[in-house]
């Protein structure tokens, strides 16, 4: 009888709600109470250096070319020896939608996101970030990561004996 | 006190003017409080929690709403009939206060050697000890009630707005359908008291030690009026007049200021009134264990009442998703109606073999 299941519903209805009262409310009092987010939070973006102290960042332009909301922007400049740099790096912050494509692209980890999400201004031209604000003095996420060890500027070794490089194939074997 | 007005002693009038001042305060402060209790319970059901900011746990939230309405600006529409814009909130607050008036809160007290019925329209008779109330206060209370909707008519008729209109037609439509069915629920119970005194209704179900309450005798009843009151103070599910998702804010979409919190308070001393009226018929009014020999305990336990059917009110708002119009009436005409006729039938004939 369709009567009797609806009351039943409807009794069941009330018990879900008293039941929902004496939960635990999920609400975060915000100023108060802050939440902790994960190490992979994708939040404010800061340039890293590696670990000799030098800037990671070789002004490629591939975050700057990921980036969809092209918020990102620099210009590359190249030092006497060789080793590019950025003259000035400039992230707009009103504008990133915090995707996270700038960290994947880049090739020497330079640029990586950090949990810290309380990015609010008074003046909207404070949240235009320049190479200063921008630039940590610690690695980042990966902290033995060195992009001059591996490739680039600096690398005098023969084929092979770079760090976690293998030896050049032997096209003249027929062993794998 | 020797001095005597009208042949009544001076004490009367200042009992009189301090149950005045109680019961109004007693209504005014519930219903600020009620608006907050609201907002909190029903945030706890959504696991929120409402109101936090202001105060201790947003405690001071009825007076910042209040002080905010009182300096917003005040609107009124240059299409809109302004005198009757201006007069229906008051049409609307001023019964919902009045039906209070005869609902006794508690039993005999004693104060300086004079007796005093806590009931604001009451009188007793020092020689005999017997309290005079106001005879047809069921009526009294069902008229009121229904002046309480002249006032949403008039609002939505003024404003000259086609949904503050739809809301008020709306209005009108669900009180005559549901009054009928409210109006015959009472009727059992006047079968069985025999009298329309709420004070003797009340004292008529104080046996059991206060527990002989109209609800275990007639639940069909009580849970028809309750259902029907909610309706004709339109509270969800039968929040049509002001349904939000179609009318914008129904009968006082074009209200602003205090004239909008005029209707909101009486749609609150609505639900205080239709809970009271409800513990007064079927819940057994002030009645409860002891009550008789602690007079000040029956106001307990009649404040306790209301205050549960009030909580209980705020569930059913947090549970049950509103009703489609047509769903409404039929619910009213063809479930609830034919139900209050048989009840009051099966009532008659149980109490012809009984009696």
């Amino acid at each position: 009888m369709p009567l009797i299941s609806d009351i039943k519903a409807i009794i069941a209805g009330f018990g879900v709600t008293l039941h929902h009262m004496l939960r635990r409310p999920v609400t975060i009092q915000y100023p108060e109470e802050k939440r902790v987010p994960y190490p992979r939070f994708r939040a404010r973006i800061v340039l890293t250096r590696d670990p000799d102290g030098g800037e990671r960042c070789v002004a490629c332009y591939l975050c700057s070319a990921a980036c969809p909301v092209d918020c990102i922007s620099m210009q590359a400049a190249e030092r006497d020896d060789g080793r590019r740099y950025a003259a000035w790096f400039r992230i707009n912050f009103s504008r990133c939608i915090f995707c996270g494509l700038c960290a994947e692209a880049c090739p020497t980890l330079a640029i990586q996101m950090t949990p810290d999400y309380e990015i609010c201004k008074r003046d909207i031209m404070d949240l235009v970030y320049e190479k200063e604000d921008l630039l940590i003095d610690g690695c980042g996420k990966d902290n033995s990561y060195n992009f001059y060890h591996h490739a680039g500027i600096g690398v005098t070794q023969p084929r092979g004996a770079g760090l976690e490089e293998r030896l050049p194939v032997d096209v003249r074997s027929l062993l794998p | 006190m020797g001095i005597e007005i009208l042949g009544l002693p001076m004490m009367y009038y200042i009992a009189m003017v301090a149950k005045v001042l109680v019961a109004f305060l007693f209504v005014l402060l519930t219903v600020a409080y009620a608006t907050y209790a609201e907002r909190k319970i029903i945030g706890h059901m959504q696991v929120r929690l409402g109101p936090m900011r202001t105060g201790w746990h947003g405690l001071l939230q009825p007076i910042a709403d209040g002080l905010k309405l009182f300096f917003k600006e005040e609107i009124i529409p240059s299409q809109a009939s302004t005198f009757a814009f201006l007069i229906a909130p008051v049409i609307a607050l001023v019964p919902a206060f009045m039906t209070f008036a005869v609902i006794p809160f508690g039993g005999v007290i004693e104060v300086a050697g004079y007796k005093i019925p806590l009931q604001v329209a009451s009188y007793i008779d020092v020689a005999s000890g017997k309290v005079y109330d106001v005879n047809v206060g069921v009526l009294y209370i069902l008229a009121m009630s229904s002046l309480g909707v002249y006032g949403i008519v008039l609002a939505g008729w003024a404003s000259n707005s086609k949904y503050s209109l739809m809301g008020g037609l709306r209005a009108s439509a669900q009180l005559i359908s549901y009054e009928l069915s409210a109006g015959l629920a009472i009727v059992s119970v006047f079968m069985l008291s025999q009298t329309l005194s709420l004070n003797e209704i009340v004292n008529q179900q104080s046996s059991f030690n206060g527990l002989g309450w109209y609800i275990f005798k007639q639940p069909l009843a009580a849970f028809l009026f309750f259902i029907c009151s909610i309706a004709e103070i339109n509270r969800t599910p039968f929040d049509l007049p002001e349904a939000e998702t179609e009318l914008v804010s129904g009968f006082c979409t074009e209200y602003s200021s205090m004239k909008y919190a005029m209707f909101f308070m009486a749609e609150y001393a609505n639900m205080i009134t239709v809970c009271a009226l409800t513990t007064t018929l079927f819940l057994g009014g002030w009645n409860g264990p002891f009550a008789t020999v602690f007079p000040l305990l029956g106001l307990v336990y009649f404040v306790a009442k209301v205050y549960f059917l009030i909580f209980f009110c705020m569930w059913i708002r947090a549970t049950l998703p509103r009703y489609r119009y047509d769903q409404l009436m039929h619910l009213g005409w063809k479930v609830l109606l034919p139900i209050s006729l048989v009840n009051i039938v099966v009532t008659g004939i149980i109490g012809y073999f009984i009696k």
